[in-house]
C-alpha cells in the first residue's frame, strides 16, 4: 500500500492527466457532482456520489454505430466509430465498480460488442472507498463492501492522507509511474475499513431482505397483485433506468442528413410505451407491465441468466431522484413482505 | 473497417415477387452475387434500408438453396413500406442470421410433421417445409394445413399449388375464411378445419400464424390429444440489437432473438403471459 498527503493531490491528479486523461468526480456550476475531465485547480466533490452513473464512460448515452453513403440504390458503409484513448477514472465507488461486472455480462458475452469492450480496455478504475454511506444506500445487500471497492487501484482517503493499493497488472503499471506515492501500512485504512463498516450496520436499508427474489422466482412473483399499486403513480419519465448504473438498455436510431446516414445508438427505457411497441401490437400495454419488466429484469431474470447475480448494485440514485418517490427497495419490501 | 456483431454487410435485391396485395417477397445476394450466409430454417435476420430504419424478418427460403436468401414480407409499418415501394437493383443492408431455428436435424428426423400456417405466418414455416421436401427420406408424412383470408391472400400459392401439392407423401389443406367464386376448395377458420381433419396424434406439430388463430388451433390441437410438448412455434417481438443486448425482446428470463424465435407451448407455458 502507499500513500500521499492529501494536500497534494493536485501534483497526483497533474501526473495521471499527464499520462492519460484523467475524469474525476467533481461538482458542476449548480453544485451537482459529475464525472469530468480533470483540468488544474479542479478539486474532488465532496458528495458521496455522483449524479449519473460511471456507466457513461463505457457505455455512453449517445454514441455512433456506423454510417452509410447513399447514392440512388447504391449504399457504402462509412467507419464513424468514435476514436477512444486510454483513460484514467478516478473516485468510483464500490457500487459503481460492481456495475462495470454486470454491464461487462451484457456487452462483453458473446456476441462481444466492440464498442463497450474498446473502452473498457482503454479505461483505467481507480476506485474510492465510502466513509459516510448514506440513507439512500443499500450496496451491502448484494455483499458489496464500501470500505473495499474494486478496480484496477483502490483509493482510501482520511483526513491526511489518500491511500492507493494497486489491484491489477495495469493498475501496477500506472503506480509504478506516480514517484509521489510513498509506501505505507494498512493500519490507517484497517480502522477506517471498521468504522465504515459499522454505520453500514446502522443504515436504514441494512437489512433489506432480498430472498424472495433470485433466479427461478419468475412464477411466484410474476401476477402478485401488489404490481398494480406499486405501478400505480409511475409517470414513465425513464429516470431510474437513465441514472442507474447497470440499466443497459438501448435505441439504434439514425440521422439523416440527404448525403450521408449516420446510425447511432442511445440509451433506451424499458418505462417507455415505444419500447417494445411494433407494427404487429403492443406486448406490455400499460405502465404495469412496463415497470414490472424493470424489476423482474434486474431481481430475477438477470439473475436467471447470470448465475444469481442480480442487476442491481445499492447505490441509491433511482430512491434519490424518482419524482414519485417509487424505488427499487419499495419493491422489494413490498413483494418479499407478501412473500413472506 | 473494424467488424462488429452491428455493422451489417450490404446486399442487393435482385428480384422481388408479388406473392399478395400485402406480402412481396424479396430475393438477395451479397454484393458479390453469392448468398450472403448459411441458414438453419426459422432463423432470422435483420435487414435495413438507411435512413429508414432495420428490422428483423425470417428467412423464408431454404437452406438448401444455393444462391440466395428470400424474405416474404407482410407490408405493415415503416420498414415493409418502404421495402414494399422499392425496386430490383437496391442495396440493403443485412445481418444475421440470428436465432435458433427449429431443430430439423434432431427432434424433427424421422417424424411424421404438421405444419399449420395463418395468412403470412407461412413465411418461417415456407423455410423448413422445403427444407425436408429437399431431404425427404429423413421425415415422415408431412401434412400442410394454409389458411388465408381469400385466395388472393395465399402467399406462395404458385409453388403450394405446382410443387407441392403435386408431391408424394405431401397432403396439402388449404382453406380461406369465406366464400369466393373462383375458390371450390375448403372454406372456413384454421383452428376448425384442424379439427375436422381429425389428424392422428404421432405427429410433429409446427405452427404460425396470428395470436388468435395460434390460440383456438393449439386448443383444438389439444382436443385431439396432442401434448404442447409436440408443438413448436416461432415468436416475434421488436428489436434493435437481435444479439440479446439491446433489452427488449424478452419474455421473462428468455430473449426471442436469442433463445428463440422458436419455441416449444411446453417452453412458453414455463414464461410468463407476456407476448
Amino acid at each position: 500500500m502507499k500513500k500521499l498527503p492529501r494536500n497534494q493531490l493536485d501534483s497526483l491528479f497533474a501526473a495521471l492527466s499527464g499520462l492519460q486523461k484523467l475524469y474525476i468526480p467533481s461538482d458542476d456550476a449548480s453544485g451537482q457532482a459529475k464525472f469530468t475531465v480533470y483540468e488544474p485547480g479542479m478539486t474532488l466533490t465532496k458528495n458521496l456520489n455522483t449524479v449519473r452513473s460511471a456507466k457513461d464512460l463505457f457505455f455512453p448515452q449517445v454514441e455512433n454505430l456506423m454510417g452509410f453513403k447513399v447514392t440512388g440504390k447504391q449504399l457504402e458503409l462509412i467507419e464513424t466509430r468514435d476514436v477512444t484513448e486510454p483513460f484514467v477514472l478516478f473516485g468510483v465507488r464500490a457500487c459503481d465498480c460492481r456495475s462495470f461486472e454486470i454491464l461487462d455480462k451484457v456487452f462483453l458475452a458473446e456476441p462481444v460488442d466492440t464498442y463497450y469492450q474498446t473502452r473498457r480496455e482503454n479505461g483505467l478504475i481507480v476506485s474510492m472507498a465510502c466513509t459516510r454511506p448514506e440513507e439512500t444506500c443499500f450496496c451491502a445487500a448484494f455483499d458489496i463492501d464500501p470500505a473495499a471497492p474494486a478496480g484496477d487501484v483502490s483509493c482510501w482517503m482520511d483526513e491526511e492522507n489518500l491511500y492507493w493499493q494497486a489491484n491489477t497488472e495495469k493498475g501496477e503499471t500506472l503506480t509504478a509511474g506516480l514517484s509521489m506515492l510513498a509506501d505505507c501500512d494498512a493500519e490507517a485504512v484497517e480502522s477506517q475499513q471498521a468504522a465504515t463498516r459499522e454505520i453500514m450496520q446502522k443504515l436504514p436499508l441494512a437489512s433489506l431482505d432480498l430472498s424472495a427474489f433470485g433466479a427461478g422466482k419468475t412464477k411466484e412473483l410474476f401476477s402478485r397483485p401488489e404490481w398494480n399499486q406499486l405501478s400505480e403513480a409511475c409517470l414513465g419519465c425513464g429516470t431510474c433506468t437513465f441514472v442507474c448504473p447497470t440499466c443497459q438498455c438501448y435505441d439504434i436510431q439514425e440521422f439523416n442528413n440527404g448525403k450521408t446516414v449516420r446510425r447511432f445508438r442511445c440509451w433506451d427505457s424499458c418505462m417507455y410505451s415505444d419500447f417494445t411497441r411494433m407494427s404487429a401490437g403492443q406486448p406490455r400495454p400499460t405502465q404495469l407491465e412496463r415497470f414490472r419488466q424493470r424489476f423482474m429484469h434486474k431481481l430475477v431474470y438477470f439473475p436467471d441468466n447470470n448465475k444469481g447475480c442480480f442487476s442491481c448494485v445499492g447505490c441509491g440514485r433511482c430512491l434519490a431522484k424518482c419524482p414519485i418517490h417509487m424505488n427499487i427497495v419499495k419493491v422489494i419490501k413490498t413483494l418479499g413482505e407478501g412473500t413472506k | 473497417m473494424r467488424q462488429d456483431p452491428l455493422i451489417p454487410m450490404i446486399g442487393q435485391v435482385t428480384n422481388i415477387r408479388v406473392d399478395t396485395p400485402d406480402v412481396k417477397t424479396f430475393r438477395v445476394v451479397g454484393l458479390d452475387g453469392k448468398k450472403p450466409f448459411v441458414h438453419i430454417p426459422g432463423q432470422c435476420a435483420m435487414l435495413s434500408i438507411p435512413g429508414v430504419g432495420e428490422a428483423l424478418f425470417s428467412i423464408t427460403s431454404s437452406p438448401t438453396e444455393p444462391d440466395f436468401i428470400e424474405f416474404s414480407i407482410k407490408k405493415c409499418g415503416c420498414v415493409t413500406a418502404w421495402l414494399h415501394a422499392m425496386e430490383p437493383g437496391q442495396q440493403v443492408t443485412i445481418r444475421g442470421p440470428y436465432g435458433n431455428g427449429f431443430p430439423v436435424d434432431t427432434d424433427f428426423a424421422g417424424k411424421d410433421l404438421l405444419f399449420i400456417a395463418g395468412g403470412i405466418g407461412l413465411a418461417p414455416l415456407h423455410s423448413v417445409i422445403n427444407y425436408c421436401r429437399h431431404y425427404r427420406s429423413r421425415y415422415g408424412k408431412i401434412d400442410i394445413v394454409y389458411g388465408s383470408r381469400s385466395k388472393q391472400d395465399l402467399v406462395d400459392f404458385e409453388e403450394i399449388l405446382n410443387v407441392w401439392c403435386k408431391e408424394d407423401g405431401i397432403n396439402v389443406h388449404l382453406t380461406i375464411d369465406r366464400e369466393q367464386p373462383d375458390w371450390d376448395g375448403h372454406v372456413g377458420f384454421v383452428p376448425n378445419y384442424v379439427k375436422e381433419l381429425g389428424f392422428d396424434t404421432n405427429k410433429t406439430v409446427v405452427m404460425c400464424g396470428p395470436p388468435v388463430m395460434i390460440k383456438f388451433t393449439l386448443a383444438g390441437l389439444m382436443e385431439l390429444g396432442f401434448a404442447r410438448e409436440q408443438v413448436y412455434t416461432t415468436m416475434e417481438l421488436k428489436m434493435k440489437c437481435a444479439l440479446g443486448k439491446c433489452g427488449r425482446c424478452n419474455i421473462g428470463s428468455k430473449y426471442v432473438c436469442k433463445d428463440g424465435p422458436v419455441f416449444r407451448f411446453d417452453q412458453l407455458d414455463a414464461l410468463p403471459d407476456e407476448y
